[in-house]
């Protein structure tokens, strides 16, 4: 098991590695600087400015130089912000985001994973396509109609909470739930799935043969091999759900890291933007490992693959 | 009885959420109930702003901000946009009008209880136009001696920028040529000071991305002093207890939210805000139906327009810039599109710039523009060669362009392709001149005509049309030594005409700004330059 | 012995395949999700035919009406009518949904089969590669994507394609490796029948039925991301219209002009929704264990 760890760590190097290279030539590839504004810098001004950060050395010079920097662990500051250094940009915003995250995975799990088992269970049934197309709204309707639809109705009409902010406990239902909705739909698809598949294994119908409550059938036998795929496929969708969502952060005026990642590309925040992908790619790698590692848990048999 | 388990986890889940629910917020005050309590000012701003060093903030977003903690020689009236006093008690202006003498109010003082010295805008003045530093308006400085060879690298020597202080307390500045607008480029952000130690404490003279705008580092001189930042959430300002004149301020705190357009429109609607940036588009209707008490609509000093590239193709030719300029139906644009109460502009200077108002007016002409058309060789548009109209993304602008692209259909039976980039994109393009025809804007930097006919000079750094004209150069080197200012007016009215007839810049609509402003608030006046000093804002309730 | 065994195994599959259909003829949520889908399918690509109203026509005395008469979904602020728009929107929405779907398919399905039946060494670089693609960010690949590619939405798609063929590269090569150990695949190498042979014959055609299922996931997966994409303001240029761009715009005035934001959405989720009915339905019709 330390082994395994030991490996993906040492693996996740070269990784992290090709992700910067790319990242950096695609932000360098792309139209515009960091620096331009409407206003246009005289040509002497426009020099100084960008030999004081180096834009003016070859692509691969400056590529060197990035990379000295990130292996020494410097980030280096926002271009965009002036004054704050990228990595407390991501120490500040991220606990909102984490948060944010967290409780929106609570929702959908806790939706998702009853739903979709109820569903299997009701195969062919009705009630499986009402539970089904309940299940689907978050990933049938964008954020964004789904999070002013939210407002419009618990806000606005009801008065049940703010329409925006980040301020108290009850802040957080809205935006979560519009976050958590469209995880809600893929996990109670998987969960359905998954549940199925069980439900056909023979040493599940021998257990129903033997007698034992269905109740009891599905929390003892079925239940951990039918979560079996909802378990792998949260591994990104963690990452990405406390990674910040652009969309409810805009619509819900909330201080996490989504609106970096996407502001930081717009404006050409060389650093920002690498320090937004790497944090990023720290996550999705240390939350595969984690899924393998509960896989194994669950199913040593993986534990060769 | 299957599923008896999985529902009943739906049931915690909503139980809880209920919970929540109770234990929430709706009876909680509204930050204008709190801040009409308090004493407290929430402002609406449209984006997190950059960069607090005003020798370095392009912005509108962030001079509203900074304006409450910096503070020029010399500050506007909110009323009535005269010149008042502000670190300058008083001054003399010499004879040839060249020099200006500053004498400095000894009440002035830095955040921290610092004396606001001479030798600060000595420091500020070296700082913004020293090269390194890279300061987008360095050029706001140029009508001083020697500025523009400094700040050019043609010499590194500032004792030969024409400003010095003979004692701490007193400032002068020589000029090139008399400027009769210089007090109020003064109240500009490039013309404010820094502090000093603060500067070096946290970096060398010329860092851009020092350290010294943190709240907990920010040194200003202006009513209020930051208090706290965070990123996408608030910066909020106490009362400066050195200001030079604090029984003019009424405010105890001020507190800054970038919000993005359509959720400030709701977070003002939920009582989250005194003020707000702007109003969407879409809900002009609304409250001038529902509440029009609340919306405030000023003119502002900025023009839209449409930048030729008069070296490409068809758009050489003077008569099709013209045609193109002379079908715009601007009336229904402004009406149907804009809705807020904008100007069609019939020329290039908004109306009352520096008291300048431009006599010649561009004909709204269909007919005349295809005679234009076709006496250019394009009779009914035929064969006129498609070209391709950039804007950077917004609604407006794609609503504007989608809007005139079929009025030159209808009207001209041309055809053209639109185009649109993300900001920065659009500059790199706008900068390489790798577009036919771009959407701009300019906001004015001070009340002059000046400001918006120099984007025509030949050469211009703003000046992206690749139009030249000698004649037009001449009369804007004319207009900048004359002081007579009638004389001069006249000057820019032949400029302008030349500008009209030659089209490099089509002329769309003048901007007004639109705001929601609640009911409480007193205090803020109309203004072209879209500036409101938080000194003169009083919250009252009934 | 092997000739008779791949005849009753292509029997089999063909019997299979019957099976199939006729298990998702029962599905009602994938029949109700066929006839949805197909009736939209329709309407999108015949109905702009059938009016005069073109997708540019704009009115700007008479913007933001209400549905009526003249304007059954009624216009939208530069007096546009929302029915043309919305099913010329269609057209845009599902057609970038497929052709990204089908890039990611063209990229994902060779390339997770040879990663799958190489294995060993060459098994591990390819699946790191994905591996680090999978870290990317999409937004910000998307928002750097679009600044290269912006002047065509079909380009940006065949872009997003080019990314969206991880998952099924994954699903591929997973199924290659169950399948490689088979004994009737092991037979046939010892036969003597060429890798790619085997590849086509054999491998590929058992892959189906998970690349089916995931492609007609993917479909709508696709349209939500175009929907994102006009939140971010990178989505079609005009005159073009998509259901992204008219939801993203209508989501703005749902109170104030809701039929702006209505009509699009209705067409936008159904399509959805029948989409991922229709996934579904394939994914229980396709899983041979449920005839067990």
């Amino acid at each position: 098991m330390l082994v395994h760890v030991a490996r993906r760590f040492l693996q996740a190097i070269p990784t992290l590695w090709l992700i910067a290279t790319l990242t950096f030539f695609l932000l360098h590839l792309a139209p515009g600087g960091p620096f331009d504004d409407e206003k246009t810098l005289t040509p002497a001004v426009r020099e100084q400015v960008e030999a004081h950060f180096g834009f003016d050395l070859p692509l691969h010079e400056q590529y060197f130089r990035f990379l000295g920097n990130l292996v020494k662990g410097e980030l280096g500051p926002s271009y965009k912000y002036a004054g704050w250094n990228v990595d407390e940009i991501i120490a500040q915003s991220f606990p909102v985001s984490l948060e944010l995250g967290g409780i929106a995975l609570i929702i959908a799990i806790s939706l998702g994973v009853p739903i979709g088992i109820a569903a299997a269970l009701r195969h062919g049934k009705l009630s499986e396509s009402g539970l089904m197309a309940f299940a689907m709204i978050g990933i049938c309707l964008p954020t964004f109609v789904l999070g002013p639809m939210l407002i419009l109705v618990f806000s606005s009409y009801l008065g049940w909470f703010n329409t925006l902010g980040w301020n108290l406990p009850g802040d957080r239902v809205l935006p979560a739930l519009t976050l958590g909705l469209f995880y809600t739909g893929y996990i109670a698809r998987l969960a359905r799935g998954g549940m199925l598949e069980v439900m056909q294994q023979d040493y599940i119908r021998t257990a129903r043969a033997k007698g034992l409550s269905d109740s009891q059938v599905i929390n003892r036998h079925a239940l951990r091999t039918a979560l079996y795929p909802v378990i792998s496929f949260l591994g990104p969708a963690v990452a990405g759900l406390i990674s910040g969502s652009f969309v409810v952060e805009t619509i819900f005026f909330i201080p996490g890291l989504g609106q970096f990642f996407v502001n930081s590309a717009f404006n050409r925040d060389y650093t920002l933007v690498m320090g937004t992908v790497l944090f990023y790619a720290v996550l999705i790698l240390c939350f595969n490992l984690l899924v393998d590692l509960i896989q194994m848990w669950i199913n040593p048999r993986t534990r060769n693959d | 009885m299957f599923c008896s388990r999985p529902f009943k986890q739906i049931r915690v889940v909503l139980a809880l959420l209920a919970a929540i629910t109770l234990a929430g917020c709706s009876d909680q005050m509204t930050n204008v109930e709190r801040g009409n309590r308090d004493k407290e000012f929430y402002i609406g701003l449209g984006t997190e702003p950059a960069t607090l060093d005003p020798h370095l903030l392009t912005g509108l977003t962030e001079l509203y901000v900074l304006i409450a903690f910096i503070e020029g020689l010399t500050t506007y009236n909110a009323e009535d946009m005269s010149i008042l006093p502000g670190v300058a008690k008083s001054w003399e202006i010499s004879e040839d009008g060249k020099t200006y003498t500053f004498h400095f109010d000894p009440k002035a003082r830095w955040s921290n209880g610092d004396q606001v010295t001479a030798q600060d805008f000595l420091f500020s003045y070296e700082r913004i136009l020293t090269p390194a530093l890279g300061a987008p308006y360095a050029s706001m400085l140029y009508p001083m001696k020697g500025a523009e060879a400094f700040n050019t690298g043609k010499t590194d020597d500032f004792s030969t920028v024409g400003v010095s202080a003979p004692d701490e307390e007193t400032l002068v500045i020589e000029l090139n040529a008399p400027t009769p607008y210089f007090l109020s480029i003064l109240t500009h952000n490039a013309w404010w000071p820094v502090h000093p130690p603060t500067i070096l404490k946290h970096g060398t003279m010329t860092d851009r991305l020092s350290k010294w705008t943190r709240p907990e580092n920010f040194v200003g001189n202006g009513p209020f002093a930051m208090k706290s930042w965070r990123l996408n959430s608030s910066l909020s300002g106490e009362r400066n207890p050195y200001y030079r004149a604090p029984e003019d301020v009424w405010l105890n705190g001020i507190h800054f939210l970038p919000i993005e357009t359509n959720a400030e429109e709701r977070a003002f609607r939920a009582g989250q805000l005194h003020v707000t940036d702007t109003i969407p588009i879409h809900r002009i209707d609304w409250y001038r139906e529902n509440q029009p008490e609340s919306m405030r609509v000023e003119t502002g000093l900025a023009v839209y327009y449409y930048l030729v590239n008069v070296e490409k193709g068809a758009l050489k030719d003077k008569r099709v810039r013209q045609a193109l300029a002379y079908s715009i139906n601007r009336e229904e644009i402004t009406e149907f599109v804009l809705k807020a109460g904008q100007q069609p502009a019939y020329h290039f200077t908004p109306p009352n710039a520096g008291g300048y108002n431009a006599r010649v007016r561009l004909p709204y002409d269909p007919d005349l523009a295809r005679k234009l058309l076709a006496e250019a060789g394009y009779p009914n548009g035929e064969g006129f060669p498609k070209f391709e109209l950039l804007y950077n993304t917004s609604e407006a602008h794609r609503s504007i362009a989608v809007a005139i692209q079929q009025m030159w259909k209808e009207k001209l039976g041309i055809d053209i392709d639109l185009y649109n980039q993300e900001w920065k994109a659009y500059l790199a393009t706008r900068q390489e001149g790798a577009f036919d025809m771009s959407r701009a804007a300019w906001f004015g930097d001070y009340d002059d005509a000046n400001t918006f006919l120099s984007l025509g000079k030949t050469g211009d750094g703003n000046n992206h049309s690749n139009w030249s004209n000698a004649a037009f150069d001449a009369l804007l080197e004319e207009a900048a030594i004359t002081q007579d200012v009638e004389a001069r007016k006249e000057i820019f009215q032949q400029a302008e005409e030349i500008l009209i007839d030659e089209m490099p810049f089509i002329p769309i609509y003048f901007y007004v700004t639109t705001k929601l402003i609640h009911e409480s608030v007193r205090g803020w006046y109309p203004s072209i330059l879209d500036y409101h000093p938080y000194q003169a804002i009083r919250l009252e309730t009934k | 012995m092997t000739k008779t065994k791949r005849e009753s195994a292509a029997k089999e599959a063909h019997s299979l395949g019957q099976d199939a259909w006729q298990r998702l003829i029962n599905n009602r949520m994938a029949r109700v999700g066929g006839v949805l889908f197909i009736t939209i399918l329709f309407l999108c690509i015949f109905g702009p035919m059938l009016t005069s109203k073109e997708n540019s026509d704009t009115n700007l005395a008479y913007g933001a009406q209400p549905p009526s008469m003249e304007h059954w979904f009624g216009t939208d602020d530069l007096g546009r009518d929302l029915l043309v728009r919305t099913l010329n929107g269609g057209r845009v929405s599902i057609g970038v949904g497929f052709a990204a779907t089908m890039v990611a398919l063209i990229i994902g399905l060779p390339y997770g089969a040879l990663a799958g039946y190489i294995s060993g060494k060459t098994d591990v670089v390819m699946m790191r590669f994905v591996d680090t693609l999978y870290a990317l960010p999409f937004t910000i690949i998307v928002v750097l994507l679009t600044t290269f590619l912006g002047r065509s939405i079909w380009l940006i798609f065949l872009a997003i394609g080019a990314v969206e063929w991880l998952t099924m590269a994954r699903i591929v090569r997973g199924q290659t490796r169950t399948l490689r150990e088979l004994p009737y695949i092991e037979a046939a190498k010892v036969n003597g029948v060429s890798n790619s042979k085997i590849l086509a014959r054999h491998i590929l055609p058992n892959c189906l039925s998970p690349v089916i299922v995931y492609t007609t996931l993917t479909i709508p997966a696709v349209i939500l991301l175009e929907s994102i994409l006009s939140f971010l303001g990178l989505g079609v240029q005009p005159p073009m219209s998509s259901w992204g761009s008219l939801i993203n715009e209508g989501a703005q005035k749902l109170d104030v002009y809701p039929w702006q934001l209505i009509f699009p959405a209705l067409f936008f989720s159904l399509t959805l929704f029948s989409l991922n009915f229709i996934g579904d339905g394939l994914r229980d019709a396709l899983d041979p264990r449920e005839t067990r």
